[in-house]
């Protein structure tokens, strides 16, 4: 039964535990004072991989082998073999996930994707995506420079990979990195210039995921609005939450293709909730209603957004976690439907995970 | 020959106290004392081996421009100070 979740904030990790049905607190502390951007669990040795964005030192990855008693800096991505005028340095790892057994994935800014097959002690970076001419066009969305924040190896074949870029599109790779190509069909940027609306490389995807146990299935919030795939990302057909569709963040359920969650805000330049009342929908008939839940989320003078990995759901989609960026953390027990506040005054939440003991 | 030490936000990440290290210049002395403290050159350079933006570099009491100082030549009694640039909140 998942009972923890990691929370990344601009100050620290926090690692929230489930005390009693109902009842979560914050049971530990790292990295206080630190900035720590994302968390990971691997689920197969349960190492923890904490990323430090430290302003003045760069992006820093800690490494835990005891579940979070002690901690070990390794190594992180490098730009290095990037030469030229002004060549990239790396900015952020803005997104980790856990491949093939022995395996992790770093999407980065601005813009590099890197392989890790020793456990973070030196990373590959996927060239041929660097590489792509079409790479050139992507621009910054969320940051200044372009980053990769969705990382989705699909449960039956590793080597089949989609990453999602800001703003750069929606990338798949079907021989382990070696290869991609873009996967956006259907998407369409409306802010664009008439020619431009569906190139793939402009798309500015906010958050992609894949549904573990049918994996064909991918939900997008887009900078656009939401979309869906069915079909492996060969399609993608936009669908229309009420109140609004734009937002950052998306869960899916891990059993239910056709459930997602989003957590909708007010489109697209003043970026809080509509009428300043937080609240989650979900969609359970694959986008065609999305009913929405205010149980436990402030209803006034709510100004909280929801990063891109600031929602998260546990492995039977039962069990919801989310945080603001005013540093509220809240859990839902039941699917979303009612949510219950573990802290108030939290750093800002860059990353929610729930992990297992 | 020069004295290199690192503000105390390094941590155990560069020598807090004054510590000779053999070289001609700043890089050399930074090489140098990569020996010791393996991660310094990461927290005080990129990974394209410039100096952090948000890095200063004191060589013989004085802030250097980040772009020059790693060539900076060093005297006999000079000492390199590196500390984090004030910022944040």
């Amino acid at each position: 039964m998942a009972n923890r979740v990691l929370v990344a904030t601009r100050k620290g990790l926090f690692d929230i535990r489930q005390r009693d049905p109902g009842n979560w607190a914050i049971h530990d502390r790292h990295f206080l004072g630190e900035p720590v951007g994302m968390v990971l669990q691997d689920p197969y040795d349960k190492t923890l991989y904490a990323s430090l964005e430290l302003g003045h030192f760069g992006t820093k990855l800690h490494r835990s082998d005891d579940d979070g008693m002690h901690w070990e800096e390794v190594s992180v991505p490098s730009y290095a073999s990037i030469d030229g005028d002004d060549a990239p340095s790396l900015k952020m790892i803005w997104s980790m996930e856990v491949g093939a057994p022995g395996t992790l994935w770093a999407g980065t800014l601005p813009g590099g994707l890197f392989r890790s097959t020793d456990r973070g002690a030196t990373w590959e970076m996927m060239r041929s995506l660097w590489d792509d001419p079409l790479r050139k066009q992507w621009v910054g969305g969320g940051y200044d420079e372009p980053g990769i924040h969705s990382i989705c190896v699909d449960p039956r074949d590793a080597n089949r990979i989609v990453i999602a870029v800001s703003c750069g599109g929606v990338w798949l790779s079907e021989d382990n990195g070696s290869s991609w190509r873009t996967a956006t069909k259907g998407l369409w940027a409306d802010y664009m210039p008439p020619g431009q609306k569906e190139n793939p490389a402009i798309q500015d995807p906010h958050r992609v995921v894949q549904c573990r146990d049918a994996p064909d299935n991918f939900w997008m919030q887009h900078h656009n609005g939401i979309f869906r795939s069915t079909d492996g990302c060969v399609e993608w057909g936009q669908v229309s939450a009420h109140p609004s569709s734009f937002g950052f963040t998306v869960a899916v359920h891990p059993q239910q293709p056709d459930t997602a969650w989003f957590v909708p805000a007010v489109k697209d330049e003043k970026r809080y909730p509509v009428d300043g009342k937080l609240i989650v929908t979900r969609t359970q008939d694959g986008g065609k209603t999305f009913p929405s839940f205010a149980t436990g989320l402030p209803q006034q003078e709510s100004y909280d957004l929801v990063y891109r990995h600031s929602l998260a759901v546990d492995e039977r989609g039962e069990y919801l976690a989310m945080g603001s960026t005013t540093g509220n953390l809240w859990i839902s027990e039941n699917g979303g439907e009612a949510w219950r506040e573990v802290s108030n005054h939290l750093p800002p939440v860059y990353a929610v995970r729930f992990i297992k003991d | 020959m020069a004295n290199i030490v690192c503000a105390q936000r390094f941590g155990d990440v560069g020598p807090l106290e004054p510590a000779a290290y053999q070289g001609e210049t700043v890089q050399d002395v930074l090489d140098a004392a990569a020996m010791d403290y393996p991660r310094l050159k990461n927290y005080v350079l990129d990974d394209q081996g410039r100096v952090r933006k948000h890095v200063a570099i004191f060589v013989g009491g004085a802030m250097q421009p980040r772009e020059t100082v790693l060539d900076n030549s060093l005297g006999p009694k000079d000492e390199i100070y590196i500390m984090q640039a004030l910022s944040g909140g």
